[in-house]
């Protein structure tokens, strides 16, 4: 399992497919945090990050798909999926060398942004006057977002053979899971089972985390999603031998 | 035996793409798997490497089901698919070390520089896959089949598009891997079956139509040649 997660990072490294989409997600969470002025800190006047961390699953929602896309389209495309899985290894671990992969070079996305966390807390009044836990949390609900993210990612991948389609199928479950259940849950035929709803969606449990509380169940939330699409893909490459 | 199929189905929907295959495979011997496009060659190849799952039957690779102890299984084939797929943004030794991995190999660095003097890789071996022309990235993936040095040998079309001086030598380079290994081939070329090929084994839509030694079928059809014999069977 280690040659295979090897081996795909490496191949987001030796191609540009890692550098522009990291780029990409860099620049334009840059231009939307300092520059842009609906959205800019310096505009807004408060010397806080919950500006970003709302913003940041929107770009996930491309930048993620982006990065998984290839993971199963691109082998079955080029036929190197046969020599794949005639070694011996699981198809449950190719699934999670996979996963892990594109899960960590989502986490190189997110680090340069700790830039953002010291320069405002150098911008604070008086300086380092910043909430760090739930800076802390916000980031931690950040990465488990972007787990679930990844597991959808790869799911849509292993659909198909075309890359385009796989972006596009995943970009779609990205939105709808993080903020289809939030939507529907407003519908009136629902409001009854309003809250089931909205609990069942990414948003909730993500608002709960960045507010620096850790609550086991939201945990419990994020590792479930992740597992269960996950086992999903395996169960789908499986049936389709 | 180090293969032994038995009584193997491969439905799509209605079609029949492998209809009722058994055979059985030694080692020191070669196997020509022949037949026209589309008569089940491949997806019979496909299913004794682990993957394509069959409709129904059983196949054994050395001993292990290829089926329910398909790990075991894969551990003793080297197989070489259809068109040679590789990654070509990686360079070749790189490449044949992630193979290598996979197989927890032991001492991987002295094998692969064994494997690619064996396979004659050494002008080319520091370059990236996708520089090298045809016939070496076929050397590449008969390196990548044998890096581990399986019993059974799993060869799907290794000859085709290859120059005249380059077929000579992979065929060569079988010849002598089937000394020691079981080896299964499918190949389109006659002479190529009557150079290096004992056993021969043809297939039409997907059925087999013969299942015999070389000189088996050439005495059974009056010293016909193999191309005749092949279009009578198959036409």
């Amino acid at each position: 399992m280690y040659a295979v997660f090897k081996r795909e990072l490496f191949s987001f490294l030796s191609s540009m497919v890692a550098y522009i989409t990291i780029g990409i997600f860099l620049l334009v969470s840059g231009l939307l945090l300092w520059f842009f002025p609906d959205t800019s800190i310096l505009d807004y006047g408060y010397a806080e990050l919950d500006g970003f961390f709302s913003l940041v699953p929107y770009l996930f929602m491309f930048l993620i798909p982006a990065i998984t896309m290839r993971a199963f389209a691109e082998e079955r495309k080029e036929g190197t999926f046969e020599l794949l899985i005639t070694r011996p290894i699981h198809i449950w671990q190719i699934v999670v060398a996979k996963y892990l992969a594109s899960l960590v070079l989502v986490l190189f996305a997110l680090i340069p942004t700790l830039i953002y966390y010291y320069s405002i807390s150098k911008l604070g009044f008086p300086e380092g006057n910043i909430d760090s836990g739930s800076v802390i949390g916000s980031y931690i609900g950040l990465f488990l977002l972007g787990a679930a993210f990844t597991s959808m990612g790869i799911f849509s991948s292993a659909l198909t053979k075309n890359q385009v389609i796989a972006f596009v199928i995943s970009a779609a479950l990205c939105a709808f899971a993080f903020l289809g259940f939030d939507y529907s849950s407003q519908l009136a035929a629902f409001q009854s089972i309003g809250n089931i709803i909205r609990n069942l969606g990414i948003n909730q449990h993500y608002t709960s985390i960045s507010r620096g509380v850790l609550d086991t169940r939201d945990l419990i939330y994020f590792i479930t999603f992740s597992v269960l699409f996950l086992l999903i893909t395996k169960l789908m490459i499986g049936v389709k031998r | 035996m180090s293969i032994s199929v038995k009584n193997l189905f491969k439905h799509y929907d209605k079609q029949k793409a492998v209809d009722a295959i058994s055979f059985e495979a030694r080692p020191g011997r070669i196997l020509g798997f022949l037949g026209p496009n589309g008569a089940g060659k491949s997806t019979t190849m496909r299913m004794l490497t682990g993957y394509l799952a069959p409709t129904s039957g059983e196949a054994e690779i050395a001993g292990k089901s290829i089926f329910s102890d398909a790990i075991e299984a894969k551990k003793h084939i080297g197989y070489l698919p259809e068109n040679t797929p590789l990654y070509p943004d990686m360079y070749v030794k790189e490449f044949l070390s992630f193979v290598g991995q996979t197989y927890k190999i032991v001492n991987l660095p002295a094998r692969i520089d064994e494997v690619v003097k064996m396979v004659g890789l050494t002008p080319e071996q520091h370059k990236k896959i996708g520089m090298l022309s045809k016939g070496y990235r076929q050397r590449v993936g008969l390196a990548q089949a044998i890096i581990h040095n399986p019993s059974v040998l799993i060869l799907d079309e290794p000859t085709s598009g290859l120059d005249p001086n380059q077929l000579v030598d992979i065929r060569q380079l079988i010849k002598t891997l089937g000394t020691a290994k079981t080896v299964v081939i499918s190949t389109h070329i006659m002479q190529e079956v009557e150079a290096i090929c004992d056993d021969i084994i043809i297939m039409n839509k997907g059925k087999m139509v013969a299942n015999d030694s070389l000189e088996g079928l050439k005495k059974m059809h009056q010293q016909q040649s193999l191309e005749d014999i092949f279009r009578k069977l198959t036409a």
